[in-house]
């Protein structure tokens, strides 16, 4: 094969193409068609992550409302609202939706958006992949509801033990759907993982070291290798029960040498580092929330991402303290006491560093940094009594009873979701061009802070008297009843400030008050772009120099030039030092990603109805990845080596 | 908000000593006195260190910011980067050494409970079903043992060693006021000890999530004096009372030849069947249908008349009986006392 070899070199970026020229030329390159086509095949990090934090906010939104009618059930003893197995469903499609369609996306979501822009890059590595991942996720999602609503949704809980989900005691597709809908978000999850740490270890601008990378860059790279150590182990579960379901295995039957606890390893393997990988993203945000809002450094840069990346490796040696009651030797869960507390020390040097740089530096109390603060009170006390259940004796009391339950709303909902929501305020003018109505986000953090506690803290009373958990009803005289009424209102009140949330970001989103490109004087790379930003994100790659670039560089900020213009091109750097390294060509819109995940939601989906659909989906799906990855036409042309 | 949650949780410890008969605070065990002394040590540790989170989350916010001596908000402030370090050593040794406290004192705790049941203990088998629970007295004398159903007596002072199995998916057996739970695994066998220090009547429940009527799934738990329980396990031997009237002899013709006998037994008639609870003490105990309605006349009606009203899902078939037949089994249910 011979290379045609342009007379003239390509266009790049550079002093002679700059403002409106370079704007129209780059825009030209990146923008993809318009129409259903054009958006079913876009491969923009900005529009996919947009795709992403929507949908995870909407399953968000579902999620609650199930638990607005189990509340309401609970509201009273004895209650008849509300049968036993629609009870059992609904608590199942709470916990399922809330971690799996929601609380890891909406990070990975974020993070598709965000991270691109904080590294100064045109676009996140891997761009197709993160489109097929997108449609893998909400196929999983839309998989979940259906069945749902057409009665067949799961009813085994989100953690799904065998036997009661095995063949035996869950007949009928409804745990099949759950284990599917895992598979698809598994795959969604992985794809997504490989390119944020493609995207962080390769695409970073060049001069941001490692050591200048902002925290949630931190955060996302241990989360994202987390979640590529243990999805695996939860596809391996899922994968046992699906074979044990539909095809007659005996992984998980005891009479068969199957056992029924090797779920619970599987499961919880994967299902402690989950909730660190629902965490870390949000110890993310409020790294950043806090810096800029205090206009300082965060403070302890190096403890906090030591800390980030200690919780990541302790995350998995916990997972045995989900099965203290199980009868596992007693001697080894000594071991899983020792090392649960262990991960209070990170927790705590994390927190210390934060306040310490509020306390350091001239904090404006504005909506994000008010979540911040909601964070610190309400996730301290569910690391507290983390603290309790990590304790053998204890846990074999509080363990399966509302004390849990609160326990982990405080850590969950605190310290993930209150960040959550402070992020969403801050990068918001970013996402959107405008600014959220300040009044209206204090009032909704005042409502939604008060509503929580009113809703999870007399749940560490009901477990303490004793009100175990996964119960449709309770009998009346247990002294259960006022704890949960309390409950029950203040989850109203937290559906209430969330509905605010949503009002206000849409009222905003049509009439807020319009942003410039850095509307709270941040320091991070992402405000050095356009809000929103162009669909190139920055017209010249920006170079820097220190892990505050738009404060150190309030004058200009420096730029490499150089990429072409008229291809999409991304700068690689180095892994550690970011010098750059390669150009890199950036895939250009393509169906195949959409194409591929129908194809792979069809062979899933018909595969709960038998085996053959695995052999006769195949040959679509290969097809499609076949579209997918078909090498382009050589007309690259031999480029002069630059300097 | 902070104290309120501060005086809830305390206030929760408070309640210990007056707590209910399905409480975690319950003091009615040896394993419950020591779960009181490691909660009590835990939150006075986690409280404290909550409480100086909070008051530097507070002087953070409430910090009186320095001024230039022009008046103008000072643009450096004075940097405490080197005191703040040493306030993060200090920070996280007082949290390592908090934690070495902790972990010490709890596997104290987790020590002294396995220490806690004594020599020649009360042996008992229990055997937990989709959603109820078949208790076995054990004894080295076969004719002394006896099966019963959903109910656990135990003498005040006296340990014992329960054996818990399960028949089909994963239970946990729990009586908060006693001891901590422990999980009951379709294949294996587990144990947990009790040691009952106070007479009382007490309720237990399946801890883990165990399918549809996971909610109704309880255990009543009665300790009492040694003297009590011999009387109670006596009684229990003896096969079921033999009916007097007309109509309680109806019963228990109704009880053998309809489909009761299949799957109840009651000692000394031919109702044998093994696969749901024993009747053959069944009026003397608090509940019917694990917990589901307390012992009485009506309630009897209510669950042999229609079973799947109140606990929905339940194996026991609906049998559809005449009503002279449902007066005549429900007038001899109450004879087995």
């Amino acid at each position: 094969m011979t290379a045609k070899i342009s007379p003239r070199d390509h266009d790049r970026d550079g002093e002679k193409l700059q403002g409106e020229a370079l704007h129209f030329r780059l825009e030209k390159t990146w923008s993809r068609e318009p129409g259903l086509w054009g958006w079913l095949s876009t491969t923009d990090h900005k529009e996919i992550g947009r795709r992403y934090i929507v949908t995870a906010m909407i399953f968000l939104a579902l999620g609650g409302l199930v638990s607005l009618l189990m509340r309401l059930q609970l509201a009273s003893p004895e209650s008849g609202l509300i049968s036993a197995q629609r009870y059992n469903e609904l608590f199942t499609m709470h916990g399922t939706t809330m971690m799996f369609l929601f609380a890891v996306p909406v990070m990975e979501a974020i993070a598709i958006y965000i991270l691109p822009l904080m590294l100064g890059t045109r676009n996140i590595a891997f761009p197709r992949l993160n489109a097929f991942s997108y449609w893998a996720y909400l196929s999983g999602g839309i998989l979940l509801w259906a069945a749902f609503l057409l009665n067949i949704g799961p009813d085994a809980g989100w953690f799904s033990y065998v036997p009661l989900a095995g063949p035996e005691f869950s007949p009928g597709k409804r745990t099949d759907i759950w284990a599917q809908m895992v598979t698809f978000t598994e795959i969604a999850a992985l794809a997504v993982s490989v390119e944020i740490v493609a995207t962080i270890l390769k695409l970073r601008a060049p001069g941001m070291t490692l050591a200048r990378m902002p925290i949630f860059a931190w955060a996302m790279l241990v989360v994202s290798l987390m979640t590529i150590f243990s999805m695996p182990s939860v596809t391996l579960a899922s994968g046992f029960l699906l074979s044990d379901r539909l095809v007659g295995t005996h992984f998980y039957n005891q009479y068969e040498y199957g056992d029924a606890l090797l779920w619970q390893h599987l499961f919880w393997f994967f299902g402690h580092p989950e909730v660190y990988i629902i965490f870390l993203p949000a110890a993310g945000f409020v790294s950043e929330i806090v810096q800029t809002f205090s206009r300082r450094p965060t403070f302890g840069y190096t403890a906090i991402v030591l800390a980030i990346v200690a919780i990541g490796l302790l995350a998995f040696g916990l997972w045995v303290h989900h099965m203290f009651a199980t009868g596992l030797p007693r001697v080894g869960y000594s071991f899983y006491t020792a090392a649960s507390m262990t991960v209070a020390i990170p927790s705590g040097i994390q927190i210390f560093c934060w306040i310490a740089t509020m306390w350091d530096g001239r904090p404006r109390f504005q909506v994000p940094l008010l979540y911040v603060v909601g964070f610190v009170i309400t996730f301290v006390l569910g690391g507290l009594t983390g603290v309790m259940l990590a304790s053998v004796p204890l846990d074999l009391q509080l363990h399966d009873t509302y004390f849990v339950v609160a326990h982990f709303h405080y850590v969950l909902v605190g310290g993930s979701v209150f960040p959550l929501l402070g992020a969403v305020t801050y990068w918001f003018p970013k996402f959107t061009g405008r600014m959220m109505s300040e009044r209206l986000g204090q009032a909704t953090f005042w409502l939604l802070f008060g509503g929580f506690q009113l809703a999870f803290a007399p749940m560490h009373l009901s477990g303490l008297m004793g009100m175990p958990r996964r119960v449709y009803t309770y009998p009346e005289g247990m002294g259960w009843d006022l704890t949960n009424l309390l409950s029950t209102i203040g989850a109203f009140i937290v559906a209430l400030a969330v509905l605010m949330f949503v009002v206000n970001a849409l009222l905003s989103m049509k009439r807020g008050q319009a942003a410039g490109a850095n509307p709270w004087d941040a320091p991070g790379l992402e405000w050095a772009t356009g809000s929103p930003p162009p669909v190139y994100n920055f017209p010249h790659i920006p170079v820097v120099t220190s892990r505050t670039p738009l404060w150190d560089n309030r004058a200009k900020l420096p730029v490499m030039t150089g990429l072409r213009v008229d291809e999409r091109e991304q700068l690689l750097t180095t892994v550690i030092d970011a010098r750059p390294d390669l150009r890199e060509p950036s895939p250009i819109p393509t169906i195949w990603p959409f194409v591929a995940s129908l194809a792979l939601a069809a062979l899933f989906v018909s595969s709960m109805f038998t085996p053959w659909a695995v052999v006769i989906g195949t040959p679509p799906l290969a097809a499609a990845l076949v579209a997918w990855f078909w090498p382009k036409s050589p007309d690259v042309t031999p480029e002069p080596v630059i300097e | 908000m902070i104290a309120r949650r501060a005086f809830a949780l305390s206030l929760a410890f408070l309640l210990g000593g007056c707590s209910g008969i399905q409480s975690a605070l319950g003091r009615d065990g040896r394993h419950g006195e020591i779960f009181g002394g490691l909660f009590a040590i835990f939150l006075a540790v986690t409280l404290f260190v909550y409480l100086i989170v909070i008051a530097f989350l507070l002087a953070g916010i409430f910090r009186r910011r320095g001024k230039r001596q022009d008046g103008l908000p000072d643009e450096e402030g004075e940097s405490r980067e080197a005191s703040l370090r040493k306030g993060l050593i200090g920070w996280a040794a007082f949290i390592a050494l908090g934690l070495s406290v902790l972990t010490v004192a709890s596997f104290v705790a987790d020590r002294l409970m396995a220490q806690a049941s004594g020599p020649d203990p009360l042996r008992i088998q229990i055997v937990a079903h989709q959603w109820w629970w078949e208790v076995r007295y054990e004894d080295a004398d076969p004719s002394r043992t006896f099966r019963t159903a959903n109910e656990l007596h135990l003498p005040v002072g006296v340990p014992v060693q329960i054996t818990l199995m399960s028949n089909d998916v994963i239970h946990s057996f729990w009586v908060p006021n006693l001891a901590g739970k422990q999980d009951l695994i379709p294949g294996r066998t587990t144990q947990i000890a009790l040691h009952p220090t106070r007479e009382g009547v007490y309720r237990g429940q399946c801890a883990e999530y165990c399918g549809l009527q996971h909610a109704r799934m309880a255990l009543d738990v009665t300790v009492e004096p040694v003297a009590a329980f011999r009387t109670w396990r006596t009684q229990q031997l003896l096969p079921a009372p033999l009916p007097r009237t007309p109509l309680q002899q109806a019963g228990l013709r109704y009880v053998e030849t309809r489909e009761c006998g299949a799957c109840h037994s009651i000692v000394g008639t031919r109702a044998s069947g093994q696969v749901a609870p024993d009747l053959t003490h069944l009026a003397s105990r608090r509940t019917i249908g694990a917990g589901t309605y307390p012992m009485s006349r009506g309630h009897l009606y209510a669950w042999v008349a229609d079973p799947q009203s109140a606990k929905p899902g339940n194996r026991m078939p609906h049998i559809p009986l005449e009503p002279d037949q449902l007066h005549a089994i429900v007038a001899y249910l109450e004879t087995l006392r």
